[in-house]
């Protein structure tokens, strides 16, 4: 996962979680690369437990998996959605935090 | 020869566990170390080799309370072999380094333990948004933007569950309430109070389907075990488990896949099942990765309780669990495991030729291990 400092959709080249990310090509040469940003939700939680200063509950946390390839899932947030559900397709859009921009998903 | 006959538990022992102790983590180190050495019939010297999960290393306060080189100082051994880590098969990854390590000839008596005081340490670290900022973990670190605590995932993962499976939030709650070690020589202390069907809707929700009752409770204390080489003369036999089989791989069905690739025993020999339960949801991942219950059907099969209470089909988490007894992460369950002297209604005592087994497991996603324990 890479934090475009321009906001760009750059998704891909590795993964959060290393276990849910298949290599299979072998490759040597990874780079980012520009994903089409689309992909579903594939589990939600509605969080209300104040986790991180600043970060006032509740809003929702999901694993979204991309239409690049099944089983590669990132962990990120959901927003502009009051009514979420597995399997919803959801589309990328970054928010700022801090120096750098976090892909989130929404409808 | 499989390294799990090499190799058997020899003894085990507790500190004090309960909430808010204020004891010097060191010192429940020590009670139960000197328990279990005491147990094996052992003299300190005797222990030649030290294996612990996670070791002095720090991911979030009170998350461990001593250190290889602590315990080795504190209790005067002469070491062949130790190890510890983060990275290990679950957190009884650190028994089966054991097992490993008097198969192969590098050390004859390996004392393993567990210890935490996340229940004191939380008094001065104040709430858990403030520990979890403070976590040098990777996975935390890279889910602090938006607000990730431990429990997402086990919310993530109980939502993903219940939605391919039917299964309700009032079903996982019987997998609690009937973890009461009711029937107990020596009930273990009871940290927290199971919810009955009136608590429950009232729970206080952490994360969406996941409530309190969901997550496992910190608590200070320690368990200690010996694992010894199978030939060595001073083990008594008769006392002592066998490791039947163990299993190290990544992920819960992998790991439940490789233990039953490693002996002739089936779930159906199993008795009692002392599965991890960090949050519900990982008690029942591990049931139907054991084949101990039908893919997506242990909702039902927990639904009312009876069937896995004491003298249900499968009694588990006889203890407990961490959900009612605490996080002693995995060696918990291990020791209840060892000391349970109930059979279940599957394997009255004395019935049938096949020999009596006990499943028990550890961690959850890709950070797991089980163990088939026979006397």
């Amino acid at each position: 996962m890479n934090f475009g400092s321009n906001g760009a959709r750059r998704v891909g080249g590795g993964s959060t979680r290393q276990d849910r990310c298949a290599c299979a090509c072998q490759g040597r040469d990874l780079e980012p690369e520009v994903a089409s940003g689309r992909g579903t939700v594939w589990s939600f939680t509605v969080n209300r437990h104040k986790w991180s200063p600043g970060l006032e509950p509740p809003y929702v946390l999901a694993e979204v998996e991309l239409e690049e390839q099944s089983g590669l899932r990132l962990l990120t947030s959901i927003i502009d959605c009051d009514d979420v559900r597995i399997g919803m397709p959801v589309h990328v859009r970054f928010e700022q935090a801090g120096d750098a921009w976090v892909p989130v998903f929404g409808p | 020869m499989k390294a799990e006959s090499a190799a058997l538990i020899s003894g085990l022992g507790s500190s004090d566990v309960g909430r808010r102790l204020h004891r010097d983590p060191l010192l429940l180190t020590a009670d139960a170390a000197l328990a279990a050495i005491a147990d094996a019939g052992l003299e300190r010297h005797d222990i030649d080799g030290l294996s612990t999960y996670p070791g002095a290393i720090g991911s979030t306060p009170g998350i461990t309370g001593a250190g290889i080189d602590d315990v080795r100082t504190l209790l005067g051994l002469d070491l062949r072999w130790h190890t510890g880590g983060l990275e290990l098969a679950g957190q009884l990854g650190s028994i089966a380094n054991a097992v490993l390590a008097v198969a192969g000839g590098l050390a004859t008596h390996i004392l393993c333990f567990r210890s935490v005081w996340e229940s004191t340490a939380q008094v001065e670290a104040g709430d858990r948004s403030s520990i979890v900022a403070r976590s040098q973990r990777r996975e935390v670190r890279s889910g602090q933007p938006y607000g990730v605590g431990y429990a997402t995932y086990g919310a993530l993962a109980m939502q993903r569950y219940m939605h391919e499976s039917g299964a309700t939030r009032e079903q996982f709650a019987q997998a609690r309430r009937r973890q009461s070690g009711e029937r107990r020589p020596e009930p273990r202390r009871r940290v927290s109070r199971p919810p009955d069907g009136r608590r429950l809707p009232r729970a206080r929700m952490i994360s969406d389907p996941l409530c309190l009752f969901d997550c496992d409770v910190p608590v200070d204390g320690a368990v200690a075990f010996v694992v010894s080489r199978a030939d060595s003369s001073a083990v008594h036999r008769r006392r002592a488990l066998r490791i039947e089989a163990l299993g190290t791989a990544s992920g819960f069905q992998a790991s439940a896949d490789m233990l039953w690739s490693r002996t002739d025993l089936k779930p159906s020999d199993v008795d009692v099942a002392e599965i991890y339960d960090g949050f519900t949801i990982y008690s029942v991942r591990w049931l139907e990765a054991l084949s101990l219950t039908p893919r997506n059907e242990t909702g039902p099969f927990i639904e009312d309780g009876r069937r896995i209470s004491l003298d249900g089909e499968l009694p588990i988490s006889t203890g407990g669990g961490q959900l009612s007894a605490g996080r002693l992460h995995g060696y918990g369950a291990l020791l209840e495991a060892c000391i349970q002297p109930a059979a279940g209604r599957r394997h009255p005592s004395g019935a049938g030729d096949r020999p009596r087994s006990r499943a028990v497991s550890s961690g959850a996603e890709s950070f797991t291990s089980c163990l088939l324990l026979t006397r």
